[in-house]
């Protein structure tokens, strides 16, 4: 089995561990290697997004530095991997010619946590512990157009023995938006109320997505309004699923 | 510069965004392109081929688009139409404003054209001391109001039906019933009366065809062939862009066209205009003039904005835009709104008006996706964000000799639209912003794990601070963990290794 280098994310480093502690568990349940390297830090996305490239490619040199030792690096945001995939052969391009292969090789092994257990991995085998726990997915959507994230968090949750029941339109952003949330707040809360609500009308006992950022934007919200089932992200729904004896029985963690 | 109404107000986006959002009456009108949502899928089903066969259509004439313009110059003048070129929008006003002095015309009907909204045509036509009458009846209810459209396809979606009862009774001069047909029934007879005495039509372009040098129009109402037929004077403004290499491709282009706007298989007027009458035809103008406008599009070609001039003016990106949908078209107090109107705003002007309209996107690719000739809008506003940092006309990029041609979109395979265009620009920082500079320490600290180690706990600490229910703008404050998951990593290996 592959080694997995682990690409915690700022978000989920600072915000949700338990989220990220999960996405290993994962993992290692699926037969992989994990590893943490401890010298992370962020992808570099916020300044890309906010038209600061030089600012980005620092980062974006020091994460390649970070995770080119790995088989494959792996992450609990669709976004973050999109950053790779999408942006670092622009950002390093000017770095110089040799950047580019490295990131080329570097950005086709790095993967979301569900594309890479399913589209990698083949891996669906879990079992939920309470069985007909309805859910409804938002589509994050740099992981949905980026990387063609759609199927995989539903075939995992599926397999996971959850029922699945869709929104009217899970493919509409939630109004994050990284800096957006914070320059047109009030725009960024009117679409994660069109979000929650279109979440609530499936009846659904929880939202599940593939991206902590647009989450933690759901939640905020709903804080407030009380509106829509809970956000939860994929990793903590299907880690609900692992069986701690198998777990211990073979070794993990 | 105009005289239209302001109907969002506000200094900013972000202001008349929260006016639009306040707007119950604009809500109600605007809750109607959810059901265009439908249209955009139409378009994701739209096949392949088609898509790629326009996109690579678009890309082959931008690879020389002053060569086909020139061969379209030459195909209208050898059918009888007189070629005008204006560099600006003032030039071309003057050229249309100079053509109904010289043809001694009066009264100016119109056809809907965004591209004479981009030039204030009606303003310097009614200044001139003429009458001008829109025909499309969207664009004549948005007359009446004093208004600009809010859509590029549709210009009264911001419109409910008691308002523009309103304002068509105003015009009767009695009340009229708030009955679509009804209305529409007086807005028909009412144009009538005055298309059949105008002497001057003035129309736009969806397409030029170099080849034969015929304009390819797309309506659904009909009062365009009013415009073209009636009026002994025609002008048809035309934006560069909108040259085709050959009237065969018209094949492709017109129900890519029709789909994506509206999700017609074919609108329901389609009029294809190769010159003026000819001696023995029936209708048609004494003269045609064909003003074709550059307005900064040229100096697109071969940088990476050259992608948008790719853009058919189908509306895709706006009906599928989650901001668009929210505020509708008028709180981007620009002619183009929507995702097309942020890339598109700033480049036209030279970075002089919609300079935050790049930012004003959750860059989510909707549009994108949506988008039938393949423009990556999403990434283009991020680029614009660079290059819109220093004052000034938006830095253009590197004029690539080595342009390379659009790809095809392949999700996940590392450059979904990479390769579509230049790298960023590396240039010589002028004025170093304070936002620039805040994110070059940022960087500089967070690319060393030292200095991410220890600005996070710093953060977290301080977010101690902040009251565990605080709420801004709505929401509450999401509170950092109390140890993060690295640092919780690097303790457990510490303790082990001890």
């Amino acid at each position: 089995m592959p080694t997995v280098g682990l690409f915690v994310t700022c978000l989920g480093d600072q915000v949700r561990p338990d989220t990220v502690a999960n996405a290993e568990r994962l993992l290692v349940r699926a037969g992989c290697t994990v590893e943490v390297p401890l010298i992370q830090t962020c992808c570099g996305q916020p300044a890309i997004t906010a038209g600061e490239p030089e600012a980005a490619a620092r980062l974006a040199r020091h994460w390649v530095e970070t995770f080119e030792p790995f088989d494959a690096v792996v992450t609990p945001s669709g976004s973050c991997a999109s950053t790779v995939r999408h942006w670092y052969a622009r950002l390093l391009e000017p770095l110089g010619a040799g950047w580019l292969p490295r990131v080329d090789a570097l950005a086709s092994r790095t993967f979301e946590l569900t594309q890479y257990l399913v589209d990698e991995l083949g891996f669906t085998d879990l079992q939920l512990a309470p069985a007909g726990l309805r859910v409804t997915v938002h589509d994050a959507c740099h992981g949905l157009r980026n990387l063609g994230i759609r199927d995989q968090p539903r075939a995992l949750a599926t397999a996971a023995g959850v029922e699945l029941v869709e929104m009217s339109e899970p493919e509409t952003c939630c109004g994050f938006g990284g800096s957006f949330s914070a320059s047109y707040p009030e725009i960024a809360t009117h679409l994660a109320d069109d979000k929650l609500a279109m979440a609530a009308a499936t009846d659904a006992d929880c939202v599940v997505a593939c991206d902590t950022a647009c989450l933690l934007h759901l939640e905020a919200r709903r804080a407030v309004t009380g509106v829509g089932p809970e956000p939860v992200h994929i990793a903590d729904l299907l880690a609900s699923g692992i069986d701690p004896s198998r777990e211990a029985n073979e070794g993990a963690l | 510069m105009s005289g239209h109404s302001i109907v969002t107000p506000g200094p900013t986006m972000r202001a008349r965004s929260k006016v639009a959002l306040r707007d119950n009456e604009l809500q109600a009108a605007i809750s109607n392109l959810d059901r265009r949502l439908f249209t955009a899928r139409a378009v994701a089903d739209t096949d392949a081929d088609t898509k790629a066969r326009a996109a690579a259509i678009r890309r082959e004439t931008l690879s020389d688009l002053d060569g086909w313009l020139d061969q379209l110059q030459v195909a209208l003048e050898r059918v009888g139409a007189t070629v005008h070129r204006a560099a600006t929008p003032a030039g071309a006003r003057r050229i249309i404003v100079d053509i109904a002095r010289r043809e001694q015309a009066t009264s100016v009907i119109k056809s809907k054209s965004m591209a004479t909204e981009e030039i204030d045509c009606n303003d310097a036509l009614e200044a001139a001391g003429l009458t001008v009458l829109e025909t499309d009846l969207g664009e004549y209810i948005v007359q009446l109001a004093g208004e600009r459209p809010s859509h590029i396809v549709t210009p009264t979606i911001h419109k409910t039906l008691p308002r523009i009862t309103e304002l068509l009774s105003v015009e009767a001069g009695a009340p009229l019933p708030e009955d679509r047909e009804l209305l529409t029934q007086f807005a028909r007879q009412r144009l009538r009366e005055q298309m059949l005495r105008a002497d001057m039509g003035i129309t736009g372009a969806n397409f030029a065809c170099a080849d034969t040098g015929t304009l390819a129009l797309v309506t659904n109402e009909g009062n365009l062939d009013y415009c073209v037929t009636v009026p002994r004077v025609q002008v048809a403004l035309v934006p560069v862009e909108k040259v085709i290499p050959r009237f065969a491709d018209l094949a492709t282009f017109l129900p890519l066209l029709t789909r994506s706007a509206t999700g017609q298989a074919i609108s329901n007027y389609v009029t294809l205009l190769t010159g003026p009458r000819r001696p023995g035809e029936i209708d048609g103008p004494d003269v045609l003039h064909v003003v074709l406008l550059d307005h900064n599009r040229r100096s697109l070609v071969g940088t990476p904005y050259e992608e948008m001039l790719a853009c058919i003016r189908c509306g895709a990106c706006l009906n599928v835009c989650p901001v668009y949908r929210s505020v509708s078209g008028h709180a981007y107090d620009s002619v183009y709104p929507g995702p097309m109107g942020k890339v598109l705003t700033p480049l036209l002007n030279a970075g002089t008006q919609g300079r935050d309209l790049p930012f004003a996107s959750t860059l989510c690719g909707a549009c994108t996706e949506a988008c039938p000739v393949e423009i990556p809008l999403a990434d283009l506003l991020v680029r614009l964000r660079a290059d819109l940092r220093d004052h000034g006309a938006p830095n253009l990029g590197t004029r690539a000799g080595e342009h390379t041609p659009h790809p095809r979109t392949v999700p996940g395979d590392g450059h979904p639209w990479a390769a579509a265009t230049a790298p960023l620009p590396d240039r010589p920082v002028r004025a170093r912003s304070l936002k620039r500079r805040g994110f070059a320490l940022w960087a500089r600290v967070w690319a060393s794990p030292y200095g991410y180690r220890m600005s996070t706990r710093g953060a977290r600490l301080g977010a101690r601070l902040i009251p565990r229910r605080a709420r801004w703008h709505g929401r509450r404050i999401p509170a950092p963990a109390a140890t993060s998951f690295l640092e919780q990593r690097r303790r457990e290996q510490q303790g082990s290794s001890r």
